[in-house]
């Protein structure tokens, strides 16, 4: 009973969490073939990092933690804005968004 | 109470994330990410991050997530093909993220010194004063420079983000409001 209701959570547990979100994302990154899917599993790594940040700016009682994570969240609102237009101007060279058959750069 | 609602939420984060994988719609994946992103708010409420739940909640599951949606609706984006790559990615590339896992895993499972998280007790100083005086008091005063330069990378990145997806297009509106520029 006193164990369910437990008031404390081990902070390795949220870290656990965000490496697991964060190798997700890498999985994401490889398996998906759509390149808006791949694009929302780079922000699936990114949350998973900004989980760990908030963790460790809890642990320490820094504020400088959560400073980063506001700066990472800015940060990656310009590039989803920057991402995306480039994902319309590809798909308006190659009407397509599968990534195999966007290979001009490919060996 | 704190781990109820700890392994309720991480729980919805995991089931969020793991659906993103498995949905072959992007739609589908993209309000997958909504859930992962708005159940990390929670988790960040839980860690006394008050003002980063919100600006999750704002930022990433409002503004982020809309953007991604109206992409996917604008390009009409299909189901994916489902392909397995190339026989060196499989080799090479989930062995190499199993290890990931497990380095990062170990790492964290053998850290000295983590402590445990309690509901209520944020990241206040001694005076009382609350998580967003807080942060707020360093954002504007020692780290005013960063945030300023913060907007001009926004501003830049939605002229970029207008220029991008204007480029290119046929129409001969869009060629006189370019020449006209």
């Amino acid at each position: 009973m006193n164990s369910i209701f437990s008031q404390e959570v081990p902070l390795s547990w949220y870290l656990l969490l965000s490496a697991v979100l964060f190798t997700l994302g890498v999985v994401g990154f490889l398996i998906k073939r759509n390149l808006i899917t791949v694009f929302m599993s780079i922000e699936l790594m990114l949350n998973g990092v900004n989980l760990s940040f908030v963790t460790f700016a809890y642990q320490w009682h820094a504020v400088k933690g959560q400073i980063f994570v506001f700066f990472v969240m800015m940060v990656a609102a310009a590039e989803a804005a920057v991402g995306l237009a480039i994902i319309i101007a590809v798909f308006r060279a190659r009407a397509t968004l599968a990534v195999d058959r966007i290979d001009l750069m490919k060996l | 109470m704190h781990l109820i609602l700890f392994v309720l939420f991480a729980g919805f984060c995991l089931a969020g994330a793991i659906n993103l994988l498995l949905q072959s719609h992007p739609i589908t994946s993209a309000l997958s990410l909504i859930v992962v992103m708005t159940s990390l708010a929670v988790l960040y409420l839980l860690l006394g991050a008050e003002f980063l739940a919100i600006a999750q909640v704002i930022v990433y599951a409002g503004a982020i997530m809309v953007l991604f949606t109206f992409v996917v609706m604008l390009l009409n984006a299909g189901r994916e093909e489902r392909t397995m790559g190339s026989r060196s990615a499989r080799a090479v590339g989930f062995p190499a993220v199993v290890a990931l896992l497990a380095v990062i895993a170990t790492v964290i499972l053998k850290a000295q010194g983590l402590g445990v998280a309690t509901l209520g007790e944020g990241l206040t100083d001694q005076k009382g004063a609350t998580n967003i005086e807080v942060l707020s008091t360093v954002l504007f005063t020692r780290l005013l420079l960063p945030f300023e330069v913060t907007s001009v990378l926004i501003l830049i990145a939605i002229l970029g983000a207008v220029a991008l997806a204007r480029h290119g297009d046929g129409d001969p509106h869009g060629n006189r409001e370019r020449t006209g520029k």
